[in-house]
């Protein structure tokens, strides 16, 4: 049953992305961008699903399983106010700019923002070294919870295929128009099981009071188990959408920046209605399974699953975590190609500024690209160790440590390529030397005082990018006035 | 009146950011509405921001 429920699901996610090409115009800007031609509420579920991933349905429950109530205000209602906030101040002019200049990725904005093609370079770099763990804990994640529902029937290489190979058909053929058609029904799907989930096990649990009479108190306040500070710190770990290349893509594809309003106003509603289940179901596992340890705490609601609703809802709950997996993976995986074609291929074949390729070939290097992206993922994922799994909040710890950047192109005249070199160095060293020493320590805060990594990086990474701009010289007056007085 | 309005609104988002640091409620496990006065708090916030957010994007979209 659980098997028939994911396959359906996965023939429908794949029918809907190969219906999208329909649409489909056969030029770079539709294939990477959808040519700029997206509504409100598929921009708002494209948005809410790529930044969403497994971890708010798996991982969500399993911080709160540990440490209660408190992990709600940690992770997602910090997101429910600076992810909108990054959208209406950062995402609305990006798309404005976007539009204005033809740009479909971030390195060509940054590139000729301050007139460099080396900070263009070294901004690629370290933008698709840090998204590459990012898709690893995707497919991992994704072939593991199948393994876990179906109790190994399928082993997790052949989960992990499954969502690569899904995905790779819909965006190779489909590109940006068929993921964002494919996101809104995913996050939509990951939404409404969520919902199903929690309403059904809570039943069979005897009601919602009683189950949560019979949790330990300490979980039900965040004292005990969440430092102030680290409250604080955490709400910088959000402002990493304002960097992510995946939704900067997503942010582009709008009709007009008016599609911005209501996912701009909904975003935090739907940040609510996904992690409370979570978040609930994760502190009422510790009624029936109270001794789970290590990483088996992620394990907490396919086991809920499997004691109180086995078969088809295990099912809904293996394609609930399809959906969160694949409305990630897919528009990383875009992004990625697209970075690969505009931002090395294309610029490196033009002669004397001219284009060398036509659209219909930017099209076929981006699907090449995204062909290899995946491949690759999916091999490194058979090797890559479980430990991975923590590489998440150092992934979001970098992008959010390159935050000042954007803001920089967007609001300061005065910001120079050194000052911008000198902070993506600032953010590498530091990044770098928290990253070697402590990732493999859970839930590490700087000197145990709950002040998380990301708060210093940004800090740093802003006081260089301020210092180093004022010392040295800014970009033509040519470059300003395209970008601040037209 | 509408730079008055706009650090109004910008004062109200500084605002929302500190009460999202709710130490009131730090140490309590009182139960409100069938829900733990911490989590049901936080529901309320994201609520809060999405009516804040309505007020922001009207305010901003009518300047534009």
């Amino acid at each position: 049953m659980i098997l028939a429920v994911l396959i359906i699901y996965l023939a429908l996610v794949l029918s809907l992305g190969i219906l999208s090409h329909k649409f489909f115009r056969n030029t770079g800007e539709d294939y990477f961008v959808a040519s700029r031609n997206i509504s409100w509420f598929m921009l708002l579920m494209s948005l809410f699903g790529t930044h969403m991933t497994a971890f708010s349905i798996l991982g969500a429950s399993g911080e709160a399983y540990r440490k209660g109530i408190g992990v709600f205000a940690l992770m997602a209602s910090s997101s429910a106010i600076i992810v909108p906030c990054v959208f209406l101040f950062i995402g609305t002019r990006l798309w404005k700019i976007g539009k204005k200049f033809g740009y479909i990725t971030q390195v060509q904005f940054f590139r000729d923002r301050w007139e460099s093609n080396s900070l263009g370079l070294l901004l690629f770099i370290v933008l698709v070294l840090l998204l590459i763990p990012y898709l690893l804990i995707g497919v991992m994640g994704g072939g593991d919870t199948i393994s876990k529902i179906t109790e190994n029937a399928i082993p997790q290489w052949v989960g992990g295929l499954l969502i690569s190979a899904v995905v790779l058909c819909y965006v190779t053929y489909s590109g940006m128009r068929g993921t964002a058609w494919v996101n809104t029904f995913q996050t939509l799907v990951f939404m409404i099981l969520g919902g199903v989930t929690f309403v059904v096990i809570i039943y069979r649990m005897g009601g919602f009071s009683t189950a949560l009479s019979k949790v330990d108190i300490s979980l039900l306040r965040q004292a005990d188990h969440i430092k102030p500070l680290e409250l604080l710190t955490y709400t910088c770990i959000p402002l990493s959408v304002g960097m992510f290349p995946h939704i900067f893509s997503h942010c582009l594809t709008a009709k007009d920046v008016s599609t911005f309003r209501y996912p701009i106003i909904l975003y935090p509603v739907c940040i609510a209605i996904v992690w409370v289940p979570s978040v609930l179901l994760g502190i009422l596992g510790n009624v029936d399974f109270p001794a789970l340890k290590g990483p088996e705490v992620n394990t907490v609601l396919i086991q809920m699953i499997r004691q109180y609703a086995p078969g088809i809802l295990a099912g809904f709950l293996g394609a609930g975590v399809f959906a969160a997996i694949m409305s990630s993976l897919d528009s990383q995986t875009l992004s990625l190609g697209s970075m690969f074609t505009n931002d090395i291929v294309r610029p490196y074949l033009r002669k004397g500024g001219k284009e060398q390729m036509t659209e219909k070939q930017q099209v076929w290097v981006g699907r090449l690209f995204v062909i290899a992206i995946i491949s690759i993922t999916y091999i490194i994922s058979l090797i890559a160790k479980p430990s991975i799994f923590r590489l998440a909040i150092w992934s979001f710890t970098g992008f959010s440590g390159l935050f000042p950047i954007v803001v920089a192109a967007l609001f300061w005249k005065g910001s120079t390529k050194h000052g911008v070199l000198a902070s993506i160095f600032s953010v590498i060293v530091l990044w770098l030397y928290f990253f070697l020493r402590y990732w493999q320590t859970s839930g590490y805060s700087v000197g145990g005082t709950g002040i998380m990594p990301v708060a210093i990086i940004i800090f740093v990474s802003t006081l260089t990018l301020i210092i180093v701009s004022l010392l040295t010289k800014p970009p033509s007056s040519e470059t300003i006035d395209r970008y601040f007085n037209a | 009146m509408k730079t008055t309005h706009r650090w109004i609104l910008y004062l109200l988002l500084v605002v929302l950011f500190i009460l999202h640091n709710d130490f009131w409620f730090w140490g309590t496990s009182q139960i409100v509405l069938g829900l733990p006065v911490g989590l049901l708090y936080h529901i309320l916030f994201c609520f809060a921001a999405s009516v804040l957010m309505y007020s922001l994007v009207k305010f901003m979209w009518r300047e534009k």
